[in-house]
């Protein structure tokens, strides 16, 4: 057991857990931050997609012991933190889009779609269908084109 | 004890029981059916209505117009003995809220903002004024409270609508007391009793005045639907908030107290069983791990970390027992269906008459969620809690204390809302595995099946074939013959129990069939006039862990319809819209079609391998219409994109759907839009391949489920008007048409008729994982993935 600690949605938190404990489970099991949700445990479904220093990842694929003090990691429950309204305007879109069916995919969902935005405008450019393409989470009640909507709805007010 | 608001005096000859104060005097219209509702004894006001079967009062009601106050004075409500069982209730509280717990299961299909809907309808609510949660298993409901066959809304629609207008009837009663008023000078709107000179009571301040210290039992009639505010409206769903912010809880996380990570090392074969743990002490030692325990599924290993569950699951060493298919493949159950296949007849032909066959097979598929299959369970020596998505709880109650040897008394069973069903959810197997599992470690356990165990030893779908053959004559069909042969799908989870007990409202051509049969023949109807129609099913095989995907056999048997169709229709050199047009028996089918080949601009020129394809469905007490277009072109294709399916792309999907009287056309919609993923992976991308007794899928990168790159960029639904007084289903009705418009689309595109689904079954797409052990490390490389 080592302690551990980094930035959990704008805070520093320490945790004592083996070095080799992924980064969702240290989310899940031990600090019950829970949005980040379990859908494969292989970076494939991308349900617990986060992100760490403003960047989408996949906790689950990542131990623990490659989180540095500084690190900044960012779950849904943080996400409306990094924007100045209420909630952040992906939120937002996605309420009005009305995108969400069972949920359970939805907050890495939106995190995904936060940073594909950011990674777009970070190159000039407005997200393309392209782009929607490449967006790999898995939305098993199939709500992928309302989330297409949502994703260029919200990127118009980030 | 008496209620509170006062006895009532009795009019002379006016009979007790026979009034309305449910609804509103302006509204009130003395032919409209009334039914029974109940005022139940609570600190505030709690009312009931029976669930089954709401009782109708309608020999009660006078034909004569009524003057409400005469009634209002009244003895309006009976002192009653409460039906013992079968109520739902609504309380209100003193916040001004109205719960309600719904003896439904919500996956995502949006039941719990329908009813919130329903509710606020009824009683003059707003709707984020009215709380909805899932009520745990409840015995005495018997068999009604199982989630299944799109029958949500049907079945509850007039219970909840009961139980609300009498809350409302009542509160206007608490109201004209405190106010000295009259009914009929009384309004309600947004939850507020509004009165003459300006004066009003909110619904929170009436909750208390309005609570009966007795049962009493009333009569209430309910909106006429011209009235509708609320029903009707797009409403976006009541759980959004939650779920966008990652508030709205799972099974998983829940923080039950000392309900550790569970999760189970399977066996390498499907249904194969644990013989020996070979290193106990080792598994024992791994960082993490509290307890091993060898269940009847394989061995169980609860940890801190569900991280620390997968390393111990990878290091298990055991012998096991192959299971009952431990040998079979593909190729070896298509044998076996084949075998069992029933011979279609061969009628006799007018002279000149022609005869098409055609036979299309259906592979296995998963019916997972993206929630695997999960339940936390507290057994005690005496008792046992378990939490848990369920569409079946009742059944899964029994179940549970079986398997832990307690009376059903003993084990509660809360039903928690889940990450997706399309049928996963209709069996309690995580609940009762976790139960024996708790058992076995005399702790409290958080079981989650890894998502490998998913589809290699979860639910699937049944492999399937179906036959057709028809006989025609100058263009007209004479005869229309369809064989499906399955292996058998699980239907003990309740649904046995409700047809047995509706067996006196079945036609007349079910008795003495199978259960599977009847519920084949209970779903299946050809919407065609094409003469003398049979549709029949045989089954085979009960060793597979099946269950009823979402729409059960409607996606295969459509698929197969609505193919043979446009063969039938090329044959009678039609076109498969005008075909289709000339054969549909109902005005409603006929509607969504045109509404598809209108506003999706049927038989507009398109390129070369690019094709529109367009497919009816009638069920559900409804109909729909979908039309595709799709690419098939070299370029789309052979797209490349890392662990994925890509092949052809649907690039436009227009639905058109009547499910009679919707109540939120928003969620319908969005049901649509689900069927519509679902029936893009249905018949191009994902199935199951079985090989040498195993299912070589074990993750998303796997089996080949829609995803974006397979994601139509335009989708359109209409919700078509209905005059209809009933709601029809919505979950599962947006699949078949959708998978039969895709598969006519590429028939058409490729001018080749594919024959097996999905199309891409027999094309390798994956490297297998191994089988033990039976799940794959957890990767280290995330951070190599960023963007």
């Amino acid at each position: 057991m080592t302690k551990r600690s980094f930035v959990l949605n704008g805070k520093q938190v320490t945790v004592d857990v083996e070095d080799d404990v992924r980064v969702l489970w240290v989310l899940r099991d031990v600090l019950k931050v829970t949005g980040p949700k379990y859908g494969c445990g292989i970076n494939v479904c991308k349900a617990c997609t986060s992100h760490i220093n403003g960047k989408a990842f996949n906790p689950c694929s990542v131990r623990i012991a490659d989180i540095k003090p500084t690190d900044r990691i960012t779950t849904i429950e943080g996400l409306a933190d990094t924007a100045s309204g209420e909630l952040h305007p992906m939120q937002e879109a996605w309420l009005e889009q009305d995108v969400a069916q069972c949920g359970y995919c939805q907050p890495g969902q939106i995190m995904a779609a936060v940073a594909k935005v950011n990674q777009a405008k970070a190159q000039g450019r407005t997200i393309s269908d392209a782009d929607l393409d490449e967006i790999r989470n898995v939305c098993r009640c199939g709500t992928y084109f309302r989330i297409r909507q949502a994703i260029k709805s919200g990127a118009a007010k980030m | 004890m008496n209620d509170p608001l006062g006895p009532t005096p009795t009019q002379a000859g006016v009979a007790p029981a026979e009034t309305v104060p449910g609804a509103a005097a302006s509204r009130r219209r003395p032919s409209r059916r009334a039914f029974i509702g109940y005022v139940v004894s609570g600190a505030t006001l709690v009312t009931a209505a029976q669930f089954a079967q709401p009782e109708t009062a309608d020999a009660a009601i006078p034909s004569v117009p009524q003057i409400p106050e005469l009634f209002d004075l009244e003895d309006l409500e009976t002192q009653s003995a409460l039906p013992t069982s079968g109520l739902i209730t609504i309380t209100m509280d003193e916040q001004g809220y109205a719960n309600f717990a719904l003896p439904r299961m919500e996956v995502g299909q949006g039941i719990t903002t329908s009813t919130a809907m329903i509710i606020a309808e009824e009683l003059d609510l707003p709707v984020d004024k009215v709380r909805v949660s899932l009520a745990p298993a409840r015995p005495e409901l018997v068999f009604n409270q199982l989630t299944g066959g799109s029958n949500t809304t049907n079945s509850t629609f007039t219970p909840i609508r009961v139980a609300a207008a009498t809350a409302r009837g009542r509160l206007l009663q608490a109201a004209a007391t405190q106010l000295g008023a009259t009914l009929s000078q009384l309004t309600t709107k947004a939850g507020v009793v509004l009165g003459p000179g300006g004066k009003s009571l909110t619904y929170a301040e009436l909750s208390i005045k309005a609570a009966s210290l007795v049962d009493l039992k009333v009569t209430v009639t309910l909106k006429q639907s011209a009235d509708f505010t609320v029903i009707g409206t797009p409403t976006k769903r009541v759980d959004a908030r939650d779920i966008v912010t990652g508030a709205k809880k799972f099974v998983t996380d829940l923080d039950v107290p000392d309900a550790l990570p569970t999760m189970v090392c399977r066996p390498p074969t499907l249904n194969g069983k644990p013989v020996a743990l070979r290193n106990r002490e080792q598994v024992l030692r791994m960082p993490g791990v509290t307890d091993v325990a060898q269940v009847d599924t394989g061995i169980a290993i609860r940890a801190k970390t569900f991280g620390q569950c997968i390393d111990a699951v990878r290091a298990v060493q055991a012998d096991w027992a192959g299971g009952p298919t431990a040998s079979e493949s593909d190729d070896s159950i298509l044998a076996e269906i084949r075998r069992a296949e029933v011979p279609l007849a061969v009628p006799k032909l007018p002279l000149l008459a022609v005869q098409l066959d055609a036979k299309f097979e259906f592979m296995f598929r998963s019916s997972a969620a993206l929630e695997p299959n999960c339940a936390i369970a507290d057994v005690r020596d005496d008792s046992a809690t378990v939490w848990a998505g369920l569409k079946a709880p009742i059944v899964a109650q029994g179940n549970i204390a079986k398997a832990v040897g307690l009376p059903v008394s003993k084990v509660k069973v809360n039903v928690v809302t889940g990450g997706g069903s399309f049928g996963h959810k209709l069996f309690g197997d995580a609940a009762i595995e976790a139960a024996k599992i708790s058992k076995a470690m005399r702790k409290p356990v958080k079981l989650l099946w890894h998502r490998a165990d998913e589809p290699r030893q979860g639910r699937v779908h049944p492999m399937a074939t179906s036959r057709l053959r028809a006989t025609m004559l100058a263009g007209e069909v004479l005869t229309f013959e369809q064989r499906h042969t399955s292996v058998a799908t699980d239907f003990s989870h309740g649904l046995g129990e409700m047809l047995v007990a509706t067996a006196a409202k079945l036609p007349p051509g079910l008795v003495g069939v199978g259960l599977s049969q009847s519920i084949f023949l209970l779903t299946q109807e050809l919407p065609y006039n094409f003469g003398v129609v049979t549709q029949l099913l045989n089954e085979t095989d009960t060793r597979f862990n099946t269950g009823s995907m979402r729409a059960i056999y409607s996606p295969d048997v459509a698929c197969a319809n609505e193919l043979f169709i446009d063969l039938l229709a090329k044959k009678a050199g039609k076109d498969p819209l005008a075909f289709r047009l000339a054969n549909l028996k109902q005005a409603n089918v006929k509607a969504v079609l045109q509404k598809v080949a209108q506003v999706g601009n049927w038989g507009r020129p398109m390129a070369p391998g690019t094709a529109q394809g367009i497919a009816v469905h009638r069920e559900y007490k409804g109909a729909t219409a979908c039309l595709v277009e799709i690419d098939c072109r070299p370029a789309t294709v052979n797209r490349t994109i890392r662990d994925a399916v890509t092949g052809p792309r649907v690039t436009k999907v227009v639905m058109a759907v009547d499910a009679g009287l919707v109540v939120n056309p928003e969620g319908l919609k969005a049901q649509m839009l689900g069927g519509v993923s679902d029936g893009i992976g249905l018949a191009l991308t994902n199935s199951l391949h079985l090989k040498d007794g195993h299912f070589l899928e074990a993750s998303w990168d796997n089996y080949f489920y829609t995803r974006q790159w397979n994601t139509p960029p335009e989708f359109e639904c209409v919700v078509m008007p209905s005059t209809s007084s009933e709601p029809g289903g919505a979950g599962e009705a947006g699949v078949p048409a959708s998978v039969a418009a895709v598969a006519c689309a590429y028939a058409r595109a490729t001018g080749k008729v594919p024959t097996r689904f999905p199309i891409n079954h027999d094309t390798s797409s994956f490297e297998v994982k191994s089988f033990v052990p039976p799940v794959p490390e957890s990767p280290t490389d995330g951070l190599s993935y960023t963007f």
